[in-house]
C-alpha cells in the first residue's frame, strides 16, 4: 500500500504535502529530508554551508576517478579482448607510469585534504558563544535545558507518535512535543550527554553531530541563520527504540527568545486540543506552578 | 609468476593419493585440502544464515512502519549477528580458512600447512563459536527480549548494563572461539609461508596471493589479541560487582572500548580484503595472459596497507569527541591508504594492458571486484574527512560504503576464487551460462540494495532503524527491491553447484583447464590434486627477474 503510494506521488506531490505541513505548523524553514530526496539536506549554519561545499570539491573529485577508472576499463577490455588482440605483450614494468599513478593521487589527496582541515578546525573549535544549551540522551527521549538561565528547568522533549504527528501536521518520527528552543543569527554552544546509554545528538542541516556519552561532556555549536524548524534524529545505537528519539530544533526572533527565557521556558502547547493524550514527561513543564514561580 | 622444472613434479600420484575413511577425513582432518573445504562449506552455511538475516532487514525497511519485526528489539538483534556472522563466518572462513588453507600451501609448493593438527583445531573452533551465536538468538539478552541488539561494534554501556542477559555472554564466548581459531590460524599461516616454500621460491617470487595471505596472517595475529583482551574486559564488567573498565560511575571509560575494538576492528576490514585483492591479482593475470604489472609494487603495497592500517582506527570514531589535533591525524593518515590502494587497482588496469583478455566467468567477477571495490573505495576517501563525516557517521551512506568493499569486494573475490578454482578443487568444471547468470544477477542486486543507500545517507537516514520518517521510502523501496534480485542469485548459486555436482563425471577437467595464463604451482598438479601433493618438492628455476619471463615449464 505504501510501497504503491510512493510509486503513484510524484516529487511534486511529496513537496506539496510538505509544504502543507510546515502551513500548519511551523513558520519560516522546516528543513528535515525530503521524499525521494538524494542529496545533502539544505543548509541552515555557516558550517553546514562549508560542509556542503567540502563535499562537492570532493565528490567531484571521487566521481571523475570513477568515471576516469570506468572508462579505462572500458577501453582495455575492448581494444585488448582475446578476438581483437590474440598475443599478449609481456610488459610487466614501466618505472615512469608506476611514478605517475603513485604521486597523482597523492596531488588529489593535498588538494582534498586541505578545505577539509579547514572545515574540521572551523566545526570543531568553538567560538565565542553567546549561548549555552545542554542535550542529555535518555532512553528514549532528550532532555534539554539552558545552564545559562535557572529560570528555565529541564524539560523532555519527547517524540511525538503517529496520529499526534499527523495531527499537529509534522513528520513522524522526525517530531517532537517541546523542542529545543535557540535564537537565530546566534552562537550556540551545545553540551551533549547521556544518563544511560550511548546516543547521538544529530541535526542534518546543521552539520552537527556529537555522540552523547555517559560520563562525558561534549561540546560542539551551531549558529542558525533563519527562524524555522529544523530535524535530526540519534545516531548512535542505543536500544529498542533507537529509531525514535528525533531531535527537533526550532529557531526563533532573538526578542521573542527573550519574551520565551523570561516566560521561564513557557512553550506552544501543540498537544493542547489534540484528542490523542499528550505523552507522559517525568519533568514539569509548560503551565506548570514551579516554573511560574521562579519569575 | 615463477616457472619451474617440469620432471620435479611428481607425475604419478597413486601412492600420494589414499584416503582415510569418511568420518576420519572429515572430521579428524589435518590435511589443508580438507579442512579448506570444510572451511568453504561452513562459509556457505554461514553465508546462508547471515544472507537470510539481511533479506529479512531489508523487508522490514521496504516501507515505513514496522511490518515483520513487532519486536524492534529483535530487528536490532537482526542486525547485530547479520554483521558477526557474515564477517566472522563467513568472510573470513571462505577466503582465509577455505581458499588460504587450499592454495597457500600449493603455490609455495609445501606438501601441506606447518601445524597441521592446530589446523584441525583452527577449524572446530568455529562451528563451536557458531553454535554459541546461534544460542544467543534465544536466550533473554535485555529487557525487551531474546538476543543481543548490540550491533556488531558492542559498544558499552549498551552491551553492559544495557542487556544484562545471557545473550551478550553467549557471543563473548562464540567470538573469542572465533578469534582463538583465527589466531591458530594465523600462526599457522605465518610459520608456512616463512619455513615451508619450495627451494628456489623466495619471498620475491611467491604468488600473490599468498603474499596477501602472510600479511593478512600478521595483522590476524597482532589485531585480534586487542579484540580478545577488549571481550574479556567486557566480559568482567558484565559481572555484578565486578571491574569497572568501561563505567563511568565507579571511574572506567566507555569511549575506551572504542578505541579497543576498534583498533581490531580496522585491520579487521583489511583482513577480508586483503586475500579478495590476491585472488583478484591471479585471474587477471590468468585471464589476460600477461605477467602481473608492477608485482614488487603489488606485494609491497598490500604490506603497506597493512601497516598503514594498524594506525587510522580512530576514523570509525569522529563523533565521539576526540580532540580535533586527534581528529586531523587520523584524516591525514587515512588518506594516504589511497595512495597503496590505487597502486593496486592501477596495476590490474596495466595488467591488463596490452593483455590477451578472455571473459571468462571469474574474469568476470574479478572485473566487478575492480569497478565496484573503486566505487566503494573513493567513497572511503569522501569518509576520511571527518569534518564531512560529521554529518555522514552512522548513516546509511556509511553502510553503502563499507557494503560496496564487503558485500562487493570481499564477497566478489570469494566468487571470483570459487569459480577460479572450482575445477581445482573438485575435479569438474560448472556450467559456464549458468554461473553467467549468477554473476549478472548478483551484479545488479547488490548494485541496486546498495547503490540508493548513498542517497538515503545524503539525506541523514541513520543507521541501524528498525523504522524510518515516510520522506526515506523512496530509495528504501528500490533498495529492498534489490534484496529479491540478490535472493535470486543466490538461489541460482545453488544450481549452479547441483547442477556441476550431478553432471561431475561428464566434465572433467585436466591439471591447467585455464590454458597458459594459468602459471602458479596448483596448475602443475592434477585436478583434483593429489591427497598429498610434492612428495618431491617442486623446484623454482632462478629467473633473471621475477614475473618478467613466464613461460610454461
Amino acid at each position: 500500500m505504501r510501497a504503491m503510494n510512493a510509486m503513484l506521488s510524484t516529487i511534486g506531490a511529496g513537496a506539496l504535502s510538505l509544504m502543507a505541513a510546515s502551513a500548519a505548523f511551523a513558520e519560516g524553514l522546516e528543513i528535515g529530508p525530503e521524499p525521494k530526496g538524494w542529496f545533502l539536506q539544505e543548509s541552515a549554519t555557516p558550517v553546514m554551508d562549508e560542509l556542503i561545499k567540502v563535499h562537492n570539491l570532493v565528490q567531484v573529485i571521487i566521481t571523475a576517478i570513477v568515471v576516469f577508472v570506468f572508462l579505462l576499463m572500458a577501453y582495455i577490455l575492448i581494444r585488448f579482448r582475446e578476438s581483437k588482440n590474440p598475443v599478449p605483450s609481456k610488459t610487466s614494468h614501466n618505472t615512469l607510469i608506476e611514478i605517475i599513478w603513485t604521486v597523482v593521487p597523492v596531488i588529489l589527496l593535498v588538494i582534498i585534504a586541505i578545505p577539509s582541515m579547514n572545515l574540521l578546525y572551523k566545526q570543531d573549535r568553538l567560538p565565542e558563544t553567546e549561548l549555552t544549551v545542554k542535550a542529555v540522551g535518555n532512553t528514549w527521549n532528550w532532555l534539554y535545558s539552558y545552564p545559562d538561565y535557572e529560570n528555565v528547568e529541564e524539560w523532555v522533549s519527547n517524540p511525538l507518535d503517529e496520529t499526534q504527528a499527523k495531527e499537529v501536521g509534522q513528520p513522524y518520527l522526525l517530531a517532537t512535543d517541546y523542542p529545543l528552543v535557540v535564537p537565530v543569527n546566534t552562537k550556540v554552544k551545545v553540551l551533549v550527554t547521556s544518563i544511560n546509554n550511548m546516543h547521538s545528538w544529530a541535526v542534518p542541516s546543521f552539520g552537527v553531530k556529537m555522540d552523547a556519552v555517559p560520563g562525558i561532556i561534549n561540546e560542539t555549536w551551531f549558529e542558525v541563520y533563519e527562524e524555522g524548524t529544523f530535524y535530526g534524529q540519534c545516531s548512535e545505537i542505543c536500544g529498542i527504540f533507537h529509531y525514535n528519539m528525533p531531535i527537533e530544533v526550532k529557531a526563533v526572533s532573538k526578542e521573542e527568545f527573550a519574551r520565551f527565557i523570561a516566560g521561564g521556558g513557557l512553550q506552544d502547547d501543540k498537544m493542547a486540543g489534540l484528542t490523542t493524550e499528550a505523552p507522559v514527561t517525568d519533568v514539569a513543564m509548560n503551565g506548570s506552578a514551579d516554573v511560574t514561580a521562579n519569575n | 609468476m615463477v616457472a619451474i622444472h617440469g620432471e620435479d613434479i611428481p607425475v604419478s600420484h597413486s601412492a600420494d593419493d589414499e584416503k582415510p575413511g569418511f568420518w576420519a577425513r572429515w572430521f579428524y582432518s589435518t590435511n589443508h585440502k580438507d579442512i579448506g573445504t570444510l572451511y568453504l562449506i561452513f562459509g556457505i552455511i554461514s553465508g546462508i544464515i547471515g544472507g537470510f538475516l539481511s533479506f529479512m532487514m531489508r523487508m522490514e525497511l521496504a516501507a515505513p512502519g514496522i511490518q515483520y519485526f513487532t519486536n524492534e528489539h529483535t530487528y536490532l538483534v537482526f542486525v547485530t549477528m547479520h554483521g558477526l556472522i557474515m564477517i566472522f563466518f563467513m568472510v573470513m572462513p571462505a577466503l582465509i580458512g577455505g581458499f588460504g588453507n587450499w592454495f597457500v600451501p600449493i603455490m609455495i609448493g609445501a606438501p601441506d600447512m606447518a601445524f597441521p593438527r592446530m589446523n584441525n583445531l583452527s577449524f572446530w573452533l568455529l562451528p563451536v563459536a557458531l553454535i554459541c551465536l546461534m544460542i544467543s538468538f534465544f536466550v533473554p539478552g535485555a529487557a525487551e527480549g531474546n538476543g543481543f541488539g548490540g550491533s556488531w561494534v558492542m559498544y558499552p554501556p549498551l552491551s553492559t548494563t544495557g542487556s544484562p542477559g545471557p545473550a551478550f555472554d553467549f557471543i563473548i564466548i562464540g567470538l573469542l572461539a572465533a578469534g582463538f581459531s583465527s589466531i591458530f590460524g594465523a600462526i599457522n599461516f605465518i610459520t608456512t609461508i616463512l619455513n615451508m616454500r619450495a627451494p628456489g621460491m623466495t619471498l620475491h617470487k611467491m604468488p600473490l596471493f599468498a603474499w596477501a595471505m602472510l600479511v593478512t596472517a600478521f595483522l590476524l595475529l597482532l589485531a585480534l589479541p586487542v579484540l580478545a583482551a577488549a571481550l574479556f574486559m567486557l566480559l568482567t564488567d558484565r559481572i555484578e560487582g565486578g571491574t569497572a573498565f568501561f563505567d563511568p560511575a565507579r571511574g572506567g571509560d566507555p569511549q575506551m572500548f572504542q578505541h579497543l575494538f576498534w583498533f581490531f576492528g580496522h585491520p579487521e576490514v583489511y583482513i577480508m580484503i586483503l586475500p579478495a585483492f590476491g585472488i583478484v591479482s591471479h585471474i587477471i593475470s590468468t585471464f589476460s595472459r600477461k605477467p602481473i604489472f608492477g608485482y614488487l609494487g603489488m606485494a609491497y603495497a598490500m604490506v603497506a596497507i597493512g601497516v598503514v592500517g594498524f594506525v587510522v582506527w580512530a576514523h570509525h570514531m569522529y563523533t565521539v569527541g576526540m580532540d580535533v589535533n586527534v581528529k586531523a591525524y587520523f584524516v591525514l593518515a587515512t588518506l594516504v591508504i589511497a595512495v597503496p590502494t590505487g597502486v593496486k587497482v592501477f596495476s590490474w588496469l596495466a595488467t591488463m594492458w596490452g593483455g590477451s583478455i578472455r571473459f571468462s566467468v571469474p574474469m568476470l567477477w574479478a572485473l566487478g571486484f575492480i569497478f565496484l571495490f573503486v566505487v566503494g573505495g573513493v567513497t572511503g576517501v569522501m569518509l576520511a574527512n571527518a569534518g564531512i563525516t560529521t554529518y555522514l557517521h552512522d548513516t546509511y551512506y556509511v553502510v553503502a560504503h563499507f557494503h560496496y568493499v564487503l558485500s562487493m569486494g570481499a564477497v566478489f573475490g570469494i566468487f571470483a576464487g570459487w569459480y577460479y578454482w572450482y575445477g581445482k578443487m573438485f575435479g569438474h568444471h560448472y556450467n559456464g551460462f549458468l554461473a553467467r547468470v549468477h554473476f549478472w544477477l548478483f551484479f545488479i542486486g547488490v548494485n541496486l540494495i546498495f547503490f540508493p543507500q548513498h542517497f538515503l545517507g545524503y539525506q541523514g537516514m541513520p543507521r541501524r532503524y528498525a523504522d524510518y520518517p515516510v520522506e526515506f521510502e523512496y530509495w528504501n523501496m528500490i533498495s529492498s527491491w534489490g534484496a529479491w534480485v540478490t535472493l535470486a542469485s543466490v538461489a541460482v548459486f545453488f544450481i549452479v553447484v547441483l547442477e556441476a555436482i550431478l553432471m561431475r563425471n561428464k566434465r572433467r577437467v585436466g591439471n591447467n583447464y585455464w590454458g597458459e595464463g594459468a602459471t602458479t604451482l596448483e596448475w602443475t598438479i592434477s585436478s583434483p590434486p593429489p591427497y598429498h601433493q610434492f612428495s618431491i618438492l617442486p623446484r623454482i628455476e632462478d629467473e633473471p627477474a621475477h614475473g618478467a619471463e613466464e613461460g610454461k615449464a
